[in-house]
């Protein structure tokens, strides 16, 4: 039984795509990882650098998942975040000035994995919107204050136009009221985590609740 | 026959970059956080409830556990309502489902405790 050229083609290409979602370029090293092997990890609301208030709150109510599904306790986002508030902590940068030694103290996590949103939202042309979300992470022994890891991920959704002048500048309208109500940027948050979290040889690696514990990343 | 096995391969070697099945019932937990930030007024703690009750329900019946932080984040919201007895027991479900809680959820009983 032989294989159709054309078909043959497009398996290969099928298969190479794929692994090309997969490939790094550099693995990171896990030496103080593996010394340090955390189980709970606390996320702390993030640094916002984006011109996007609600970047906050529409990233942060993102990280819990893969962390989790990574295999770690991921302490309550909500909860930690009005604890902090209720005892003097009003923003995200105060609470990750926190000192270590008084947040393990208070929520016995292993781990603080500290976010740096570099950009979310909408970044407007006249005939398209490009929605990006970038983020950069820390995660931080609370007992050494070591770092145990550190990651960046971006990810970006496109819209362009068709051609047609008239018919893009009356669609780049009645997209950019979409995209303000549903902040697109919220679900595009979900894509830059798993380019964050889930890299092989650069991602975070498999906690005490994943089937692939002690696996490499 | 060719085409269908062909389409499997690539769906396999794909699958090997997607995010794993998941291990927890998530049902709206993160974006009724998410709306309860953006629009608090929208969403009050009592639609919140709600809305997660009802991925409990889900969940029990697929016997299937919720997330680490579902249940303290429960036991929050019925603390915010006022329902100190079904807050403190989602507090302990939380402890029991997750040890690694159990130092933050002490405390955090100590203070629905307070009269």
């Amino acid at each position: 039984m032989s294989v159709p050229g054309r078909w043959r083609i497009a398996a290969v290409l099928a298969i190479a795509l794929g692994l090309g979602g997969c490939q790094t370029v550099k693995p990171y090293d896990y030496t103080n990882f593996r010394a340090h092997p955390p189980r709970s990890i606390l996320v702390l609301p993030p640094l916002n650098e984006s011109t996007a208030i609600e970047g906050t709150y529409g990233y942060l109510t993102t990280v819990t998942r893969p962390v989790a599904e990574r295999g770690y306790y991921v302490f309550p986002i909500a909860v930690v975040d009005q604890f902090m508030k209720d005892n003097g902590l009003p923003t995200a940068a105060e609470m990750q000035q926190a000192p270590l030694a008084k947040v393990a103290q208070i929520t016995g996590a292993d781990a603080v994995l500290f976010l740096d949103l570099k950009q979310y939202g909408a970044h407007y042309q006249v005939l398209s919107s490009n929605v990006i979300v970038e983020v950069a992470a820390k995660l931080v022994d609370t007992r050494t204050g070591l770092l145990l890891w550190e990651g960046h991920g971006a990810a970006q959704q496109a819209s362009n136009g068709s051609g047609n002048i008239l018919g893009d500048l009356l669609a780049a309208a009645i997209t950019q009221a979409i995209n303000k109500k549903s902040d697109r940027a919220h679900q595009v948050s979900r894509l830059a985590n798993a380019n964050l979290f889930f890299p092989e040889q650069t991602g975070l690696p498999y906690g005490p609740y994943s089937p692939q514990y002690d696996k490499a990343p | 026959m060719i085409r269908g096995t062909l389409l499997l391969g690539a769906g396999v070697v794909l699958a090997g970059c997607a995010a794993p099945a998941s291990r927890y019932e998530w049902g709206s937990y993160e974006e009724v956080i998410y709306a309860s930030y953006l629009s608090h007024d929208d969403l009050p703690a009592e639609k919140q409830v709600e809305l997660l009750e009802k991925d409990y329900q889900v969940a029990r019946s697929a016997n299937r556990r919720m997330p680490p932080g579902w249940h303290a984040h429960m036991g929050y919201l019925y603390y915010q309502l006022g329902r100190g007895d079904q807050a403190r027991q989602e507090l302990l479900t939380e402890k029991a489902e997750f040890p690694e809680s159990t130092v933050f959820i002490d405390r955090l009983l100590a203070n629905v405790s307070k009269p």
